[in-house]
């Protein structure tokens, strides 16, 4: 589903990624762990798009990301996206904010934009916000229709940028449910995640990045009572 | 001082009759001025990050509409209105040789039209300048993440500016584009030296055949000041109402 070959990203004289190659299989829930500036987040941008590669080749959904003729619109229809800040667009309804991309981009009616909105709202377990404003809403709740919006398109694969990370300690778990609900149905989803607990109990697999590079990979059980490179080992002993 | 009341009554429906054409002229310009300031702001930050494009947009797009911006601002409307009027608009509607129009046609619409069209031109030539900046202001204040999350849901880059950006920056740019409406509204009094009948030019006839100041001229500051005012309220009211969810 994603093929990532030697990726490169620099910024400017930085080098972020400095080399990154792996695959990940339609289905699989796989979590990307490391310190702060390890590279995770810009690993996972670049599998949409959102940051244009230096090097590399980025295959996902058997499109080129990489390849400038690529329709990248076309791509990102198939890749649904929830960040860290939620991003929901606040001058919309709730609704609103669900129904544009399946109204402008997959060009369903309007009708059934609003079924499909209401139905995921109910999946998130907020159905009686679908007409407030995000402003309205708590840090989980926005989270939660953020992660609505994305299903909206019907993606094949989802990707998450420390989805918790800018919550509440008691909103955390109201977004981890929703997600690990997803990782049952099936979706197939790449995590930048703190959160270890998450990675242990709901990933497949689970990257340990750090200075640009994978430095280890492997089943959750293997990572994190066996992890075999030192880097991993005392990264993991901070955090758990 | 003694008011002679009788020169304002006199002159009561010519100056409202004036007033009429001073709003109209602002209300087309500001509203032609905003389309330009759109699409010149937007030019303004226009980039692609690839190729041949790239090197088009800056050339062909971005200097060029930071060039219109630059000579906009930089000169004195006055100078602009004498120009459309005397130089740019005699080019394109000329009786004997009108690049758009010419013969009969040209010479009617320029005895009947011509200060009307030339002062609408400049008045929007050059509110353009303002309110692209004050586009271009707002765009950018809008957050990053916005942009991010409409691109990641699959939208086009002109889709995302048309429901995601710009209605939130509009928002924001409401108070400077009310300031840039009434600035317009006050700048129109130049374009009487043009020859259209609107507030100043009526103010000022009124002062040439009775030699009364006063007169006149408060008459048209108060009148002025009542459009300004309720300017300043239509503002608000439409702040109130595009400010939902902030």
């Amino acid at each position: 589903m994603i093929e990532v070959k030697d990726l490169q990203k620099n910024f400017g004289d930085l080098q972020v990624l400095k080399g990154i190659s792996c695959s990940i299989e339609e289905k699989e829930v796989v979590c990307v762990i490391g310190p702060s500036g390890s590279g995770k987040s810009t690993f996972l941008r670049c599998l949409n798009g959102l940051e244009e590669i230096t090097s590399g080749q980025v295959i996902v959904d058997g499109f080129d990301i990489s390849h400038s003729e690529t329709n990248i619109n076309k791509v990102r229809e198939e890749i649904g996206m929830v960040f860290q800040r939620f991003n929901l667009f606040p001058h919309m309804t709730v609704l609103d904010n669900i129904m544009l991309a399946p109204l402008m981009v997959r060009r369903i009616s309007r009708n059934e934009a609003k079924n499909r909105a209401l139905s995921l709202l109910d999946k998130v377990g907020l159905s009686d916000k679908a007409n407030a404003y995000p402003n309205q809403l708590s840090g989980g709740q926005q989270q939660r229709v953020a992660i609505a919006r994305a299903l909206a398109m019907q993606p094949k694969i989802m990707l998450f940028d420390e989805p918790t990370s800018a919550l509440d300690p008691e909103m955390v778990g109201e977004v981890l449910d929703v997600m690990q609900s997803l990782a049952q149905e099936g979706m197939t989803m790449v995590v930048v995640t703190h959160e270890m607990g998450f990675a242990r109990e709901v990933s497949d697999r689970v990257i340990f990045m750090d200075q640009g590079v994978i430095v280890e990979e492997g089943n959750p059980q293997q990572i994190f009572t066996d992890a075999q490179n030192e880097r991993t080992r005392s990264f993991l002993g901070k955090v758990l | 001082m003694d008011v002679r009341w009788d020169i304002v009554s006199g002159y009561m429906p010519a100056f409202l009759k004036a007033a009429v054409m001073t709003l109209e002229v602002t209300a087309i310009s500001v509203t032609l001025g905003t389309l330009l300031g759109l699409f010149l702001g937007i030019g303004r930050l226009a980039q692609a990050k690839h190729g041949i494009i790239k090197y088009f947009l800056l050339l062909a797009v971005r200097w060029p509409a930071a060039l219109y911006v630059t000579f906009f601002r930089g000169t004195p409307l006055f100078v602009q209105i004498l120009i459309v009027h005397f130089g740019v608009l005699p080019l394109f509607i000329h009786p004997q040789d009108g690049l758009l129009i010419s013969g009969e046609l040209a010479f009617e619409i320029k005895s009947n039209y011509g200060a009307f069209i030339s002062g609408i031109i400049a008045l929007t030539l050059n509110s353009g300048a303002y309110i692209a900046e004050i586009f271009r202001a707002g765009i950018q204040s809008i957050d990053k993440g916005q942009t991010e999350a409409a691109r990641s849901l699959g939208l086009t880059y002109g889709q995302t500016m048309r429901y995601v950006i710009v209605p939130q920056a509009f928002r924001r740019m409401l108070p400077p584009l009310g300031n840039e409406a009434i600035t317009l509204l006050k700048d129109s009094s130049l374009v009487s030296a043009i020859g259209l009948a609107e507030l100043a030019y009526v103010a000022r006839s009124a002062f040439g055949s009775t030699s009364r100041v006063w007169e006149p001229y408060l008459t048209i500051s108060i009148i002025y000041l009542i459009m300004t005012l309720g300017l300043s309220v239509l503002v608000a009211w439409l702040e109130r109402r595009y400010g939902k969810g902030d």
